[in-house]
């Protein structure tokens, strides 16, 4: 008879508490910055100046309008579905936040002498779980605009949900080529081998692009924000939404972003390595503090894309979107897969 | 065709090249000319602390003017009444008393004079029309209000404070 100990580590469970929390603040932080950043880069484009009057250079300004939107009135429609109708920004806002549970945001820290990863769950379906997320996303915008029983947000979370499902699959196709060279789904691994090996951006160019493409689709940004048209949608999804609620469906897309880019950092821009990392001769606890202002700076400059490629490309047409879906990134995807096989096969044999 | 203007263009409907088809090199051309506006001078005025000048000639919110030892110009004659095609100004004339010569520049001055400033539309006239040189327009504006009556501008907000005899003005 083996007596089951259960021993908790409770160190290990202070060390993953604070880990979340760090990462879920940070994450929280960035997406309120993104929306001034938004703003700044969306002015600069335009040749204006963007938010300047709260704060210096307009940095209260998401403070602002956060306390705003807590101060507004919440109004669920009359014939909403009020379970689903608050249910819908909730699961919205939890999907975007779960997905930074397996993104390696460093190396090992070794405070006091003890090892502490900088990755909340290591897990070795690590790419699974987040297409599995993403997946979920789609929820909260379906439930949002059926709950709200408004013909308009109805048909925006139809053209979303057949959206997202659509450029998932090209997204998955384009990771698959990914994982045949790394031979791992777990982030970390794919981080590490990119920390010895070259970027997988120099091997998988074109994954890489269906990737980016798929990831604009799948945060429902410019060019593909059709799910939140405001002119023939009158907003979309989010119509009948005020207040907070509101509130977590814009959020909830800045999570997105901000998750998105660090996604790409790490599958395809080495994450928090970078080059040269391990000839500088540095210490190992300075050189992942390193590594994680290297993956903060790549998530950055993602970000920025995000917002530069919106303020210069105009929305797709639905038809448009699909084709676009359907016709090419999919079959692109698909020679990408097999191409990447082939020289796989041709290389080992 | 004769154009009117040398800049039309033909419509090239010839149909896309895979180049063209391929879109990702148009889409670089275009994020490269948005790149390029972020670096651009902005046209924005920050309003507040920067003033766009105003021109030499601009006409803004009229004062009345006193002379080199500064009594009131004014003689309330009227013809800056007579000349506004708004019909914005009215006053009211008084006799100078024994004693006030050093207020008064002439025997006779405005009591009471004053101008709407919303049914003033700027043009001048007064100005012009002045045979005292003592209605001017000066370079500000009128600020906001939030009633009507504040914009019935009197002596006491028009008259450039005296440098001689400096005296409160009660609003």
């Amino acid at each position: 008879m083996t007596a089951l100990h259960i021993v908790i580590d409770w160190t290990f469970v202070i060390e993953k508490l604070l880990l979340i929390s760090a990462v879920l603040g940070i994450s929280l932080l960035i997406a309120m910055y993104s929306t001034w950043g938004e703003r700044k880069v969306a002015a600069w484009i335009q040749d204006r100046r963007g938010p300047n009057r709260a704060g210096p250079m307009g940095l209260l300004q998401p403070l602002a309008d956060g306390g705003k939107l807590f101060f507004k009135e919440e109004i669920i429609p009359a014939t909403a579905n009020r379970f689903l109708f608050v249910l819908g920004p909730s699961m919205a806002m939890l999907t975007a936040c779960l997905t930074s549970a397996v993104i390696p945001w460093g190396d090992m820290l070794t405070i006091a002498g003890k090892e502490v990863s900088l990755q909340i769950a290591d897990v070795n379906i690590g790419v699974l779980w987040i297409m599995a997320v993403v997946g979920m996303g789609v929820y909260g915008i379906m439930i949002g605009g059926w709950a709200s029983n408004n013909k308009f947000s109805l048909m925006a979370a139809c053209r979303g949900a057949s959206q997202v499902i659509s450029y998932e699959l090209p997204m998955g196709l384009a990771l698959i080529a990914l994982f045949m060279i790394s031979g791992s789904l777990s982030l970390k691994d794919i981080v590490e081998q990119q920390r010895n090996g070259v970027w997988f951006v120099l091997l998988q160019p074109i994954g890489f692009l269906i990737f980016l493409i798929c990831a604009f689709a799948e945060c429902n940004r410019t060019p593909f924000d059709l799910p939140e048209a405001e002119n023939e949608l009158n907003g979309g999804y989010h119509l009948e939404y005020s207040s907070m609620k509101l509130g977590f469906y814009l959020f909830a897309e800045y999570i997105n972003m901000f998750i998105s880019s660090a996604l790409m950092s790490t599958l395809y821009f080495g994450g928090y390595s970078f080059p040269y990392m391990d000839s500088l001769g540095l210490s190992p606890n300075t050189l992942t503090i390193l590594g994680i202002c290297a993956l903060f700076i790549k998530t950055f400059i993602f970000i920025f894309i995000f917002m530069w490629v919106r303020w210069t490309i105009p929305r797709f047409r639905y038809d448009q979107l699909m084709k676009l879906g359907w016709k090419v990134l999919i079959p692109l995807a698909l020679v990408n897969m097999l191409a990447t096989g082939a020289v796989i096969l041709f290389r080992q044999g | 065709m004769q154009t009117l203007t040398n800049r039309a263009k033909q419509v090239d409907r010839r149909p896309m090249t895979f180049m063209e088809k391929l879109y990702l090199p148009a889409i670089l051309k275009g994020m490269g000319i948005t790149l390029s506006h972020i670096f651009k001078k902005k046209a924005t005025v920050n309003y507040p602390e920067e003033k766009r000048p105003f021109s030499p000639v601009f006409r803004g919110l009229h004062i009345l003017n006193r002379d080199e030892e500064g009594r009131e110009r004014c003689t309330a004659c009227g013809l800056c009444a007579v000349a506004c095609p708004a019909e914005a100004i009215t006053m009211e004339a008084a006799e100078r008393l024994p004693g006030e010569e050093h207020l008064y520049r002439e025997e006779k001055y405005a009591a009471r004079y004053e101008i709407n400033m919303l049914r003033c539309i700027f043009c001048g006239f007064c100005e012009e029309a002045c045979p005292k040189q003592a209605i001017y327009m000066s370079e500000t504006f009128a600020p906001a209000n939030y009633q009507r009556k504040g914009f019935i501008y009197g002596k006491e907000d028009l008259l450039i404070p005296d440098p001689k005899h400096p005296i409160t003005v009660k609003k």
